[in-house]
């Protein structure tokens, strides 16, 4: 399976996309930390980007990778090899390529201008994200074979985690207005993986102090050991759950 | 050599493939025909375990191939339009195909056609820069590459130029003198006369007849191959709408 795998990364790095997706979050990450003398409000607007791109781009890409692969893929199951290693090479090969862009064109500026424990939870979101989100992405493309409905889907997924599901959480709040909601509410949204992640590198900024109540509990609660345990692993189910079931439609799928 | 018995499949509500039974045996090649949509190639996918049948088994050297991966050791497999990769270049897919087998200094390594077809020289192209044709010469190469002792070929000569076609069917001739089975599926009946020894007919999901090539032409009293066919195919519906 590695071996598929290190043929798989070595061409997917050379796909233009991934070139592109690495400059631009270079240009975005050195301009925000030269537009601003203090890093961690630079760091704050990169979060902001990352936490909309990196679920994009990781979904999209890797939904129209599969799709594009199907008959290679085809090719892959006629030989002796395991229908799990075909679908599990080709996700290493995505999710490595996506990371090495990523860090490129994130972890390097911020290791230039802000090291330190916030700067290291943002690069851990941004590898974490694209785990889940490639994992959701194979999860829609074994599902359905046609390919337009398959980006629909995955549009719609990161369409949802990114803007819709934050829109629910408000008229939730707005609704039960009078009761005391910080648990229920720190409960819905570690249901969210892309909240999960702001929520994290947040807690480690000095801002959390600025959110009154509600920041407490979730100091409370994330802070410790039990707290960051806790969102290792919803964020290591919310990435394994989708693969797992996607390996398994794949083992039984018609090609 | 393989034998299939009662195989079943279905798509949604279509019944693709009905109580197929035969058996292929070494040192043969047969040629699978039929219309469109007459379940030629969900047959040739459930051989290669792409297709999984709702019903029926098919045996592999008296080894049933379900839950089983390496048989396909001995099969190589040549699909109708082949798409790689669009980055990879030529040489690094004959590399991981040959790591993908873990292929050792003993085994088995058929290059001929990759000579013959001058791929060498095109090996540090990318895939994605290559023509169809140049594509179908680059997956009949694969599918001889490791020796298998069973070649499926679905439609290998459509879109190779006529000089390359001619290597092909030569390639495919002189596999068949070493015990090698080769099943082709083909919609070119001149080259069905060239290449088969045995025919093997499907329509609607159902075995209408399968014979050698000597019995066709026998039984119809036709010489010429692709008239012998259609008679033959008309009698057998006949007898089954009556």
């Amino acid at each position: 399976m590695l071996k598929i795998a290190k043929y798989a990364v070595y061409d997917i790095i050379r796909s233009k996309i991934i070139l592109s997706y690495a400059i631009f979050l270079f240009i975005i990450s050195i301009s925000l930390f030269m537009l601003d003398e203090d890093a961690s409000r630079s760091l704050i607007s990169i979060m902001s980007v990352v936490l909309i791109v990196v679920p994009l781009i990781s979904i999209i890409f890797s939904t129209i990778f599969l799709y594009n692969s199907y008959e290679f893929i085809e090719l892959l199951v006629a030989q002796p090899v395991k229908r799990n290693h075909i679908l599990l090479a080709d996700y290493l090969g995505v999710t490595v390529s996506l990371i090495m862009a990523f860090l490129v064109g994130v972890a390097i500026p911020v290791t230039i201008y802000a090291t330190g424990p916030t700067g290291l939870y943002l690069v851990i979101v941004g590898i974490v994200l694209t785990l889940i989100f490639t994992s959701l992405a194979f999860l829609g493309a074994v599902m359905t074979r046609d390919k337009a409905k398959g980006i629909g889907i995955a549009l719609l997924l990161w369409f949802f985690f990114s803007v819709i599901y934050d829109g629910l959480l408000i008229g939730f709040l707005f609704l039960f207005n009078d009761y005391p909601l910080e648990k229920p509410l720190l409960f819905i949204t570690m249901l969210n993986p892309i909240d999960l992640g702001r929520i994290s590198v947040m807690m480690k900024m000095d801002i959390s102090a600025l959110m009154g109540y509600t920041g407490a509990v979730y100091r409370d609660f994330l802070g410790n050991g039990m707290g960051m345990a806790v969102t290792l692993l919803l964020l290591t189910f919310w990435a394994a759950i989708p693969l797992i079931i996607a390996v398994r439609i794949f083992r039984r799928k018609n090609l | 050599m393989i034998k299939i018995s009662n195989l079943d499949k279905s798509f949604r509500q279509l019944k693709v493939l009905k109580g197929i039974t035969i058996s292929f045996d070494a040192g043969k090649v047969v040629s699978i025909i039929g219309p469109n949509a007459a379940g030629k190639t969900t047959l040739i996918k459930c051989l290669l375990g792409m297709v999984i049948p709702d019903q029926g088994t098919i045996l592999f050297d008296d080894m049933n191939i379900r839950h089983n991966d390496s048989y396909r050791k001995q099969i190589g497999y040549m699909p109708q339009i082949g798409r790689y990769p669009d980055n990879m270049k030529v040489g690094q897919l004959f590399d991981m195909m040959k790591d993908i087998r873990n292929i050792s200094p003993d085994d088995c390594i058929d290059e001929e056609l990759i000579e013959a077809f001058r791929l060498r020289t095109i090996f540090n192209k990318a895939m994605r820069t290559l023509s169809g044709g140049t594509r179908q010469k680059v997956s009949a190469a694969l599918a001889f590459l490791f020796c298998p002792r069973v070649l499926i070929l679905d439609e290998p000569t459509a879109g190779l130029d006529p000089e390359s076609a001619e290597m092909l069917k030569a390639k495919i001739l002189s596999v068949r003198e070493n015990r090698r089975l080769v099943l082709i599926t083909s919609h070119v009946m001149s080259e069905v006369a060239e290449l088969a020894d045995s025919v093997l007919s499907l329509q609607e999901g159902r075995v209408i007849f399968y014979k050698p090539v000597t019995e066709i032409l026998s039984e119809t009293h036709e010489d010429r191959f692709s008239k012998a066919i259609v008679k033959l195919i008309n009698q057998h519906q006949y007898v089954e709408n009556s």
